[in-house]
């Protein structure tokens, strides 16, 4: 269920009462509903389920699970750890370390 | 639902009235109808005004009609019959809705549409027919604006509209205006194009950015518009065609197998007829088929699978490996195929079957679409 | 696009599904609720490149799939009458009630119309006073702020020709469902992603305290879900059952509590109905007493409805992932997305949908290239 999609925000207005945007979703843009995100501000990232804004794309959150991700697969590499085909189960903790360490 | 069908005979009068045929002038001059009105399908005088004032002009076929003829002749020249003579003929009927969307109408559509049936066979276009249903209170102007449309398409294609038909119905009985355009055209000899001609190896090459028509239709239409750059592709391929035929040995195609417009149901739909008819099994490598950001935007928001979307100025072919670097060559020198990729090949694997690969090494069976494209949540 | 391509990365999620197939010590069985998620594993071919490690049973989570074919059949009673527009999002029009669907309804002369928003069809009831504008308002809690605000701008704007047949569904009671059942093979949970922007991951706490069993808040896209996987693996792997976020670009504990409040107002909680699945208790919404007046079931007596479901259909197995669709003897024989016996192959996001449309039996995934 929910195909929800970010999109920028173009354009805030406001339409008998209500919170409107005009939300970019890369060359394709569309008028959504903001009454449950009224402090939208133009330049944010929103995420639009049916015609509504639901939440705020949280930038750094985003950056923060890329690196993470990114980093997985690397992480043994750069510490001098346990090589690829050595033991997995070493290379299972210290990903686990990394993990908390960015929790 | 209603139905209200006029055939105009009321336009007649009763009793026919003597006239002395030197005196005689227009008693209703078009330019008091600025809607079209029963009288103009009744095939007398409101009828034979609406095609001189209105259709001829913007066809350009003032000369070539000879009004007064139940049916045009088409001469086929020797060169382009060269020897035996295999004619392509293709009808279609347009009924989009709304008449005018970014990038054309449906005027372009109803030329460029029948023009592309008749390439994909290899043919050269020679003369197309146009057969109109008008509602009654279609403005005379909207129906001006489309013929002039249809002129120019008709220009652009190098074909002619040699013959035609008008009718109108009661108001509420045809959405403003229907097309029917019949066509024809001459098939070299020796070119032999089908879907049933692909063969294993075959690359599958697409002439450019898909989803483009859908999506600029869709954007206009009521319930589900939304602001967007993408324009129709609405243009007329049989340029590029005898561009790719001319670029195989010999001259004639010898090395396309297969050529399809991808309309309705888009490239899916065409690549799982020719897998069919043929078959043979389609890999298509989905990263390859190019989208433009805006398609797949709209696409993204609405739920909607850019492979199933039609276009109305790509093609689709089926070339076999060895030509294809000199077809693909030819079709980038072309203006409607600058953009020409490979984005597939025919495999001996699941003869019948279009399986589309991801950047991830995962697979998906494509299915012809079921029907129409319809907005979701889920 | 932003916030899409850079989760996609072929290279990294080839990295993440090695480093899942190394954790797992044996083959764990994990459900993803959500349709969305549903189709983004098996498009991205991810339960073919995670199969001996991970199974994936696809959990009741589209609600168009799961709307009660009494509701489909009343829906469909209402849209029939002359006087009657139906607004639905297009994922409904396919779906078979007993005896037809909304294309056959429209086929008949009935309006039926789709639209993209509530608030589109709130539109055409301002636009057309005439017509009786009634609402088909499905949708799990993501859609449900978008529903209920409908109806609080009908009457903010006293539009009285509106009306809504109401049909939704909670995600954390199907969960308990599923989890309660006997014959239950689920280890680890992927929680739906956007449901939680709305009602934050908080609600899924009673689930893991009650179950223990890991959930893990997932994306859509490929690398969230390898992402969400990869934290469910290693959490079973060590034995541990915890609620963990791994779409924080997007959710956070609390949720959008404007909506909630708006939610509280607009809609109670109702016993409801799951079509395949049977009666799950305070599952669904409904209009509260507040706004009843919009309810289009009372609006309009369609009186007494007989559902009947197709004897082959084994969507209620599917929906529960007690059988995967391929192991249904209907499937892809009398059941086909052209001629479905159930719900689960219609809806795009339906469990056998998916693998019609994505798997064929012959057809295997290529091996993965190492990058």
């Amino acid at each position: 269920m929910c195909l929800g999609l970010p999109g920028k925000v173009t354009e805030v207005f406001v339409d008998r009462g209500t919170t409107m945007a005009v939300v970019d979703f890369g060359g394709a843009s569309k008028q959504v509903c903001c009454a449950y995100l009224p402090e939208i501000v133009v330049g944010q990232y929103a995420l639009v389920h049916a015609g509504f804004a639901l939440t705020v794309l949280d930038e750094k959150a985003a950056l923060e699970t890329l690196e993470l991700l990114r980093a997985l697969g690397t992480v043994a590499d750069e510490i001098g750890g346990p090589e690829r085909t050595g033991d997995p189960s070493a290379r299972r903790g210290e990903r686990a370390k990394s993990r908390e360490e960015s929790a | 639902m209603r139905r209200h069908m006029a055939d105009g005979a009321g336009a007649e009068p009763a009793e026919p009235t003597p006239v002395d045929p030197a005196a005689w002038s227009c008693p209703v001059p078009l330019q008091d109808h600025d809607r079209v009105i029963l009288g103009h399908g009744g095939g007398g005088v409101l009828t034979a005004e609406l095609i001189e004032q209105v259709l001829l002009p913007a066809f350009g076929t003032v000369e070539a009609a000879a009004p007064g003829r139940d049916s045009a002749l088409v001469r086929l020249e020797r060169d382009v019959s060269d020897g035996a003579v295999t004619l392509a003929f293709s009808t279609d009927s347009y009924v989009v809705q709304p008449l005018f969307f970014p990038g054309g109408s449906i005027g372009d559509l109803a030329v460029n549409g029948t023009v592309n049936d008749l390439a994909m066979s290899g043919a050269v276009p020679l003369a197309l027919s146009c057969a109109l249903i008008l509602e009654e209170g279609l403005e005379v102007a909207v129906l001006r604006r489309v013929a002039e449309a249809m002129g120019r398409a008709a220009r652009a294609a190098g074909v002619t509209i040699v013959a035609g038909d008008t009718k109108v119905v009661g108001r509420g009985s045809a959405d403003g205006l229907y097309v029917t355009t019949s066509g024809i055209g001459a098939v070299a000899a020796g070119c032999q194009i089908g879907p049933e001609r692909a063969r294993v190896g075959d690359l599958v090459v697409c002439s450019g950015p898909v989803g483009e028509h859908g999506i600029a239709v869709m954007s206009v239409r009521e319930g589900i518009d939304f602001g967007t750059r993408v324009a129709s592709d609405t243009a007329p391929l049989s340029g590029l065609v005898q561009a790719m035929l001319r670029a195989c040995p010999g001259g004639r195609g010898e090395g396309i197998h297969a050529l399809r417009d991808p309309t309705r149901g888009g490239i899916a739909m065409v690549l799982c007829d020719i897998a069919e008819a043929s078959q043979v099994g389609v890999e298509l490598a989905e990263p390859a088929v190019p989208v433009p950001d805006a398609v797949r935007a709209a696409c993204g928001f609405l739920g909607l699978d850019a492979l199933e979307i039609a276009n109305e100025g790509k093609l689709v072919a089926f070339v076999a490996r060895e030509v294809a670097p000199a077809v693909l060559d030819a079709m980038r020198a072309h203006e409607h195929g600058r953009s020409s990729v490979v984005v597939g090949e025919v495999t001996g694997d699941h003869p019948g079957l279009v399986v589309a690969r991801t950047a991830l090494g995962g697979s998906r069976v494509l299915d012809r679409p079921l029907g129409e494209q319809l907005p979701r949540i889920c | 696009m932003r916030y899409l391509d850079e989760f996609a990365d072929p290279s990294v999620a080839l990295r993440l599904v090695e480093q899942i197939r190394e954790d797992a010590t044996r083959p764990w069985t994990v459900m993803e609720v959500c349709g969305g998620q549903t189709h983004s594993l098996v498009r991205n071919g991810i339960d073919q490149l995670l199969a001996g490690a991970v199974e994936f049973v696809h959990g009741p989570g589209c609600p168009v799939c799961v709307t009660p074919l009494e509701t489909i059949d009343r829906a469909l009673a209402i849209a029939s009458r002359p006087e009657v527009t139906l607004c639905s999002f297009g994922d409904m029009l396919r779906v078979p009630g007993s005896h037809a669907d909304l294309f056959a309804v429209r086929a008949r002369g009935g309006d039926v119309r789709v639209v993209y928003s509530p608030l589109d069809a709130l539109g055409v009831a301002e636009a057309e006073p005439e017509r009786e504008v009634v609402f088909f308002a499905v949708g799990f809690e993501t859609t449900a702020p978008a529903n209920a605000m409908a109806v609080v701008r009908a009457r903010e704007l006293g539009i009285k020709n509106f009306s809504m047949i109401v049909s939704h569904v909670l995600v954390p009671p199907a969960m308990a469902a599923v989890l309660s059942s006997p014959a239950r093979r689920v280890e680890g949970f992927l929680a739906a992603g956007h449901v939680c922007t709305v009602m934050g991951t908080r609600q899924y706490d009673s689930i893991v305290e009650q179950f223990h069993v890991p959930v893990v808040v997932a994306g859509f896209e490929a690398l969230d879900l390898l992402d969400a996987t990869s934290r469910v693996v290693a959490q079973l792997e060590a034995g541990e059952a915890r609620l963990e976020n791994a779409y924080t670009r997007a959710v956070g504990r609390a949720g959008n509590e404007r909506a909630q409040q708006v939610l509280d107002e607009v809609f109670e909680v109702c016993d409801r109905t799951w079509r395949g699945i049977g009666h799950i208790p305070a599952s669904g919404w409904r209009l509260s007493p507040r706004y009843r007046d919009y309810d289009a079931e009372l609006r309009f007596d369609v009186g007494d409805v007989r559902a009947e479901e197709a004897p082959d259909c084994r969507a209620g197995e599917v929906l529960q992932g007690l059988v995967n669709p391929d192991q249904c003897t209907s499937f892809g024989t009398t059941c086909t997305p052209r001629n479905p016996l159930g719900a689960t192959m219609v809806s795009s996001e339906g469990a056998c949908a998916a693998y019609y449309r994505y798997r064929r039996s012959g057809v295997a995934t290529s091996a993965p290239a190492h990058g």
